[in-house]
């Protein structure tokens, strides 16, 4: 019995000692880990006491729009601050440099001078605390960047292809494996039927035992009631696909051409749910919508130099979206390392893909400000288009058949009270589509 | 061997035509008279055209209808000038200020939030950062100050002014101040009785580009 709770008991011992070697193992791993995620190589500890949770906070809320942590901007980079700075001298220029400035501080002049006097705005309402969390989440070190998992590598490198469609050819190619396999079993079993048939004695037909038939078109050409329908079908055919082949001369739908810079509206207008007319401003104001100039691009992309990691999809690396970024610069002459314009400017040659015929009038300020359609009534899905195409025909019977199926926006729009009572009179209807209202009277856009 | 012949002809006339229609180029046009403009159109490629193309500047010197210089220079001494003593022509009224809501959403509450505390989209998802709230002490912004900021931009926010007009640009500076007093917790201010106002600040054309 003894002997037994001996043993029960050295077991016991070596078990927690497992136990605890693995427990210290573990959390050893945790901290190891915790540290490189944040940092890289350990978290540095600058100012102690600080709280680097809310000093990012404040960095991205309060400071981003002018300084980096690594990188110059408008103003230095705050990484190495406290190297160059004591924080009392800091506490004072946040809070209000002019005031330092005025005081006489060589170094607030200095600093002043060399960033063309470009004044940073007081921020009193910062604490000390405040400030030690922010300088604290600027003084971590820089990151590694992150290994990247070797997944689609080149995938967006091939410009303009498509990789979409290669899951269909995939299934397709098997499917005509898989037949062409069937068919060969059906001939061997067929083969092997035969030869059982002949060794059992059993006969086969043959066909060469017969009479030869009369040929299938000899036969054809003799009924005349399916001679005749024949002919009528085909001629339907041919009539159809005359149509067809006619009717889509001259119209463009799902041209999509490649752009000189691959700018994705997938991305723009669908992610990041920038509206529409921040960069087609025309769109409200004139007949066309125009083409943006790139200092709307700018707007953005002043600060944006490079897509998220997110961003990038398995048809397109984040390497090809930060290339078409660099295009932008090099077209706008911005060089991003010195935050300014330089003279070299390079035009961008868009291909235009919307473009109506000369013979017709259309404005776009009339579709988009006062009658309030969409853009998507007549762009289609642009919020989910990777390269832009056109998406609806822009026939004349198209157009028609939007305005005689559109009811007119009557509710709070003074111009059309009078003229749509009358009209609601005259068809005697509640409410009046655009074709009623004139919207399908050939002059309204041939002239 | 004669059928099987025709049938390869007829696969290789169908590939022919369906291998024509290329989504890289537009499709051909039957008498394209009265589709192709005449007269050089905007944005265009031609030989004549120095860099070959249509979109030329204004010949320098020249002024469009209407135009009034904006007399605070993209400076900081401009900017604390337009701050001081720019005040907001544009009267205070319901349409106004509707329109001033309506252009905010295309153009600002992307970065700024329909709130104005800074926090829009493009910030919640951190691609856009560092955007202050309207009611930040240290700028303490006036309606001088926003219009001088929509109209030649600040740091990283760049200028507005090709995408709106004067008046576009004032009646959105409204509604930030509106934004602002919501912020501060400020009384809202009764809208204008007066059509015009500042009378002196504006020549006839202006008051047309203005009032229209």
């Amino acid at each position: 019995m003894k002997y037994i709770t001996v043993i029960m008991s050295s077991l016991k011992m070596t078990l927690t000692a497992f136990m605890f070697v693995f427990f210290l193992s573990a959390t050893g791993q945790d901290t190891a880990e915790e540290t490189s995620s944040e940092s890289g190589s350990g978290q540095e500890e600058v100012i102690p006491g600080a709280d680097l949770a809310k000093g990012e906070e404040l960095f991205k809320s309060i400071c981003a729009s002018c300084h980096k942590r690594y990188e110059k901007a408008i103003g230095p980079a705050l990484h190495g601050l406290t190297e160059r700075r004591e924080m009392e001298w800091i506490y004072k220029w946040i809070k209000n440099n002019k005031k330092l400035r005025e005081s006489g501080d060589q170094q607030a002049i200095a600093i002043y001078e060399e960033y063309n006097k470009t004044a940073m705005p007081a921020y009193p309402q910062l604490s000390n605390q405040d400030i030690d969390n922010i300088v604290a989440y600027a003084e971590q070190p820089k990151p590694e960047p992150k290994q990247k998992v070797a997944a689609a590598p080149q995938g967006g490198q091939a410009g303009g292809q498509k990789g979409s469609g290669m899951s269909t050819e995939v299934i397709l190619g098997i499917l005509a494996f898989v037949l062409l396999m069937l068919s060969v079993v059906l001939y061997l079993v067929n083969r092997t039927l035969n030869r059982f048939a002949e060794a059992n004695g059993v006969p086969v037909k043959q066909e060469e035992d017969k009479e030869p038939r009369k040929p299938i078109w000899v036969a054809f050409a003799e009924n005349q009631f399916l001679v005749v329908i024949t002919v009528v079908v085909v001629l339907l055919g041919v009539a159809y696909g005359a149509y067809g082949f006619l009717m889509q001369v001259g119209v463009d739908q799902g041209y999509e051409p490649v752009q000189p810079i691959h700018y994705s509206h997938r991305i723009h207008a669908g992610e990041n749910k920038i509206e529409c007319k921040y960069c087609h401003s025309s769109a409200r104001v004139s007949k066309h919508s125009g083409i943006p100039s790139l200092n709307v691009c700018m707007n953005c992309h002043k600060q944006v130099n490079e897509v998220a990691e997110e961003t990038a999809t398995a048809q397109y690396s984040k390497e090809f979206y930060d290339k078409e970024i660099q295009k932008l610069y090099e077209a706008t002459g911005w060089n991003p390392d010195e935050m300014a314009y330089t003279d070299e400017k390079k035009p961008v040659k868009w291909v235009r893909i919307h473009n109506l015929p000369d013979l017709a009038y259309f404005n776009h300020s009339q579709h988009v400000t006062v009658a309030n359609i969409e853009c998507q009534k007549c762009h289609g899905p642009v919020e989910e288009m990777e390269i832009m195409y056109q998406h609806s025909s822009l026939t004349m019977g198209w157009c028609i058949n939007c305005h005689r199926e559109t009811q007119v926006n009557v509710k709070d729009n003074g111009y059309y009270k009078k003229i749509h009572e009358e009209l609601s009179k005259k068809y005697n209807v509640d409410k009046v589509t655009a074709a009623q209202m004139g919207g399908i009277e050939c002059g309204k856009c041939h002239y | 061997m004669k059928t099987p012949n025709k049938y390869l002809l007829l696969i290789l006339t169908l590939g022919l035509i369906t291998g024509c229609a290329d989504d890289n180029e537009r499709n051909y046009q039957y008498f394209p008279d009265m589709y192709q403009s005449q007269a050089y159109e905007a944005y265009a490629e031609s030989e004549l055209f120095p860099n070959q193309t249509t979109a030329l500047k204004p010949a320098e010197g020249s002024v469009k209808r209407g135009w009034m210089p904006f007399e605070y220079a993209d400076n900081e001494e401009g900017y604390q000038r337009a701050k001081k003593e720019l005040e907001n022509p544009v009267p205070y009224t319901e349409e106004n200020l509707l329109k001033g809501e309506e252009l905010y959403g295309y153009y600002c509450a992307i970065c700024h939030g329909d709130k104005g505390n800074g926090k829009g989209w493009l910030v919640q998802q951190e691609k856009v950062l560092g955007v202050p709230s309207y009611d930040d002490v240290g700028r303490a912004i006036t309606s001088g100050s926003t219009y001088y900021v929509i109209y030649h931009g600040r740091n990283l926010m760049g200028s507005y002014a090709s995408q709106m007009n004067r008046k576009e640009m004032w009646q959105v500076t409204q509604y930030v101040m509106k934004l602002k007093r919501e912020l501060e917790d400020k009384d809202e201010l009764p809208f204008d009785k007066d059509t015009i106002k500042n009378k002196q600040l504006f020549s006839t054309s202006d008051k047309l580009e203005l009032t229209n």
